[in-house]
C-alpha cells in the first residue's frame, strides 16, 4: 500500500502541474510547474520526503530508459534535418561542450569570488 | 512482419526495456562510458524498426508511450535531490545565477554564429535557439517563436544523449571539478537527459543538474525571443 499511496500522491503533483500549465499560456513545461509544485510541498512541510521517496527515487532511478521513446522519434525528423544537419550536429556536440565549460567555469568563479568576498569582510 | 508488429500491444517497450538491459548489461561487463544505456538502447531500437520497416508511430503505440508519459512525474521527482540539497544550493546561489547565465549566453552566442556562419535563415535559427533545454520546453518554444519542432526535438536529443554519455569526461577534461559547479554545467548544457547522468554522479551533482534544468530553462525562455529577433 505504501507504493500505491506514494504514486497517489505523485500523481496528484502530476495532474495539479498540467492543471496549472492549463491555466497559465506561458512556453513552460508542466514538468517544470510540477518540480516547482513538489519542492515548495516539501519545503512547507505539507508533503515529507517519506510520502514520495521510493515511487520517486525509482522514477529517478529509470528515468534514462523513459527518454529512449523521444530520442527515437529522432527517426521521424530524418527528412526535414537534411538542410540543418551541420550546424544541429555542431551545436549539438561543440555547442555543449562550450555551455558546459562556460557553466562550469562561471559557476567555479562565482564561488571562489564569493569566498574572497567574504573573508574580506 | 510490419503487420505482425502492428497488432502487438507491447511491441514498443518489450524492444525498448529489451534493448535497454541489454546496453545496460554490456556497459556493467565492459565498463565504458562508450556503452551508455540510453544512446544504445536507441541506436538498437532505431536499427530494429528500420530493418523491419515500423514506422515511429506503432513503436509509439506499442508501450513506449507509457514510458513516454512517465517522464512528467520522473522530471517532477527531480525535485527530491532539490529539496535533500536545498541548503548546499542556497549558499552557492550567485554560483547558480551566474553558471546557467553565462552558460544561456554562450549557447545563444552559438546560435548567432551559425546564423552568421551558414546563413540560417529565421526559422533556421530559431530552430537552434532552444537546443539546450528540456524537450518540452524546447519544443513548445520552437513552436511559439516559428522554428521547426521536430528539428528543434532531434537538436534536444543529440544535446541530452551527448551530455549523458560524455559529460564526466569533459567535465574531468574541462577542469570542472567542484560537485556544485558539476551538475550547473550538465543541467545547463544537457537538460534532463544529462541530469539523469548526474543523478548517477551523486546527490549534490544531482540536485545543481535539476536546478540548472529549471533556471536555465526559465533564462531561455524569457532570452529567446530577443535572439530571435536579430534574425
Amino acid at each position: 500500500m505504501k507504493y500505491l499511496r506514494q504514486a497517489a500522491i505523485l500523481a496528484a503533483v502530476t495532474f495539479a502541474a498540467e492543471i496549472i500549465k492549463y491555466l497559465l499560456p506561458l512556453p513552460v513545461p508542466a514538468s517544470i510547474y510540477g518540480l516547482v509544485l513538489l519542492f515548495a510541498l516539501l519545503k512547507s512541510g505539507a508533503l515529507k520526503l517519506e510520502q514520495v521517496e521510493d515511487v520517486g527515487g525509482f522514477l529517478l532511478e529509470v528515468m534514462p530508459v523513459l527518454l529512449v521513446p523521444p530520442s527515437v522519434s529522432f527517426l521521424t525528423a530524418l527528412d526535414a534535418i537534411e538542410d540543418l544537419l551541420l550546424p544541429v550536429l555542431i551545436m549539438g556536440f561543440l555547442g555543449t561542450m562550450a555551455v558546459m565549460a562556460v557553466t562550469g567555469h562561471a559557476a567555479q568563479l562565482a564561488m571562489r569570488l564569493g569566498k574572497g568576498g567574504r573573508k574580506h569582510e | 512482419m510490419s503487420e505482425l508488429i502492428g497488432s502487438l500491444a507491447y511491441f514498443g517497450l518489450f524492444l525498448t526495456l529489451g534493448t535497454f538491459a541489454l546496453a545496460r548489461e554490456a556497459n556493467r561487463r565492459l565498463g565504458r562510458e562508450v556503452f551508455n544505456p540510453l544512446l544504445w538502447s536507441t541506436i538498437l531500437c532505431c536499427m530494429v524498426l528500420l530493418a523491419t520497416g515500423t514506422d515511429f508511430e506503432t513503436y509509439y503505440a506499442g508501450g513506449a508511450d507509457l514510458l513516454d508519459r512517465l517522464i512528467t512525474p520522473a522530471t517532477i521527482c527531480l525535485a527530491i535531490p532539490l529539496y535533500r540539497q536545498f541548503e548546499l544550493l542556497k549558499r552557492n546561489t550567485g554560483a547558480v545565477l551566474a553558471g546557467c547565465a553565462a552558460g544561456v549566453l554562450a549557447h545563444m552566442l552559438g546560435c548567432l554564429l551559425m546564423l552568421v556562419l551558414f546563413r540560417l535563415d529565421g526559422p533556421q535559427y530559431i530552430t537552434l535557439l532552444p537546443k539546450s533545454i528540456t524537450t518540452a520546453i524546447g519544443k513548445s518554444l520552437s513552436e511559439e517563436l516559428g522554428g521547426y519542432p521536430a528539428i528543434t526535438m532531434a537538436t534536444i536529443m543529440i544535446t541530452g544523449i551527448f551530455g549523458a554519455v560524455a559529460s564526466p569526461s569533459l567535465l574531468r577534461l574541462f577542469h570542472v571539478t567542484d560537485p556544485v559547479a558539476q551538475g550547473l554545467a550538465i543541467g545547463t548544457a544537457s537538460h534532463a537527459a544529462g541530469t539523469s547522468r548526474a543523478v548517477e554522479l551523486g546527490d549534490v551533482q544531482g540536485a545543481a543538474s535539476s536546478l540548472a534544468i529549471v533556471v536555465a530553462g526559465l533564462l531561455t525562455v524569457a532570452a529567446a525571443p530577443l535572439f530571435a529577433g536579430l534574425a
